[in-house]
């Protein structure tokens, strides 16, 4: 077994110890440090970028809610002028339902008023001829003579008499 | 046909010497420097973009950094972070070993006790060092686990003591024998393949599931021989 050939144990040994501490100097020296340099570099630009995401997310937040309260104050202006706007219609309205209330109060007022006299016109006609037909009446059948204010009295007085 | 052992045969490329010791360079050395090399140039290579977002190659480096940094973090702890070049180095050392010597005519530098004996012993002395600086005297205690029976002393602290010297020696054999008796069973199953002609399909086809799983026994052996330098240097550090 040729494992076992001590004249071979030195060479090895010695050559395992020059190739070996070559190998760890390498390593620690050149491989890994590049190797650390790296993978430091990707986890800072992660963590940067992490953080930048987080940043950015939290500016985005901060505008909707500007973007929010500017909607919600436009909002309450527009439902402010819509409530004055109504409020000024309505107002309005009952203004011009009023003076035309007024305006139709006076006109059938005076048209009562004008009924009233037609009618008062009326009745004085007919009683001035109510007298006159009495007077006349009498002076055909009775031969007297009736003076013509006392007829109109007296048929006036029968008339209120009347109801 | 040569014998299945052969294989393991350290052979001398150029003969040196230096102050009467040997240190010929031997296949043996040729297949650790061209571990080494290749080792480097996966790494340096791999990483010479600094991509930001890694290729296949690129990715392939970060992860073997990231999986023997993981493995140092979850077994060892932050103060493991001193030792993880070392642990690093000696995780890839095995695996190339492992893997280039998986290559046809190629020698497996871990296939020798020697080898990993000395990686072992490295560890192990490394770990003792780490555990007698950190704790001093208190180190010793590691021998009787606290809320022992005093009466129990006398039979636990050899036990103790034993398993704790047949660190080195386990650790070496597991990757030494795992690794000689995949490339034996290797070459015997080649040599079938060679000797019964046109029904050697059916041992080329034993062949390639052998290869499949040495392959996985290379990098697994790897594993193991960190893993357990990982717990040996937690212990040392936290003592049990």
């Amino acid at each position: 077994m040729p494992q076992l050939d001590v004249a071979s144990y030195l060479p090895q040994l010695v050559w395992l110890a020059i190739t070996f501490v070559i190998l760890y100097l390498l390593m620690a020296r050149l491989a890994l440090p590049r190797i650390a340099d790296v993978l430091a570099e990707r986890s800072k630009r992660r963590e940067d970028n992490l953080a930048r995401a987080e940043q950015l997310q939290g500016e985005a937040e901060a505008a909707a809610a500007a973007y929010d309260l500017v909607l919600g104050e436009a909002r309450d202006a527009a439902h402010a002028r819509l409530a004055q706007s109504s409020e000024a219609a309505k107002a309005g309205a009952e203004d011009a339902l009023h003076a035309l209330d007024q305006r139709l109060g006076g006109e059938i007022e005076a048209a009562e008023a004008a009924i009233a006299e037609a009618r008062d016109a009326a009745l004085a006609e007919a009683a001035t001829m109510a007298a006159e037909a009495a007077r006349l009446a009498t002076a055909k059948i009775a031969g007297l003579t009736v003076d013509a204010a006392a007829a109109e009295a007296a048929a006036l007085a029968a008339r209120k008499a009347q109801p | 046909m040569a014998s299945p052992l052969k294989q393991f045969e350290i052979k001398s490329i150029a003969p040196m010497e230096v102050g009467g010791i040997d240190v010929s360079f031997t296949n043996s050395s040729l297949f650790m420097v061209i571990a080494i090399t290749a080792i480097t140039a996966f790494l340096v290579l791999g990483m010479r973009k600094r991509a930001l977002v890694p290729g296949r190659w690129q990715s392939l480096a970060e992860l073997s950094y990231e999986f023997v940094a993981g493995l140092v973090r979850d077994n060892v702890g932050h103060q493991g972070r001193a030792y993880f070049p070392f642990i690093f180095s000696l995780f890839m050392f095995i695996l190339f070993a492992n893997t280039i010597g998986l290559i046809p005519y190629a020698f497996t530098v871990t296939s020798h006790i020697i080898v990993t004996f000395a990686l072992a012993a490295v560890v192990f002395a490394g770990v003792t060092v780490v555990a007698i600086v950190k704790h001093r005297m208190k180190f010793f205690t590691y021998f009787l686990p606290k809320g022992t029976p005093l009466y129990m002393a006398p039979l636990l602290i050899p036990i103790e003591m034993l398993s704790y010297l047949a660190r080195p020696v386990t650790l070496s054999l597991r990757l030494f024998a795992n690794m000689m008796a995949g490339h034996t069973m290797l070459k015997v199953f080649a040599g079938f393949v060679i000797t019964l002609g046109l029904a050697g399909v059916f041992p080329m086809a034993v062949l390639v599931a052998l290869y499949l799983l040495e392959l996985i026994v290379a990098v697994l052996q790897a594993f193991v021989f960190t893993i357990l330098t990982c717990l040996y240097l937690h212990d040392a550090i936290h003592l049990h």
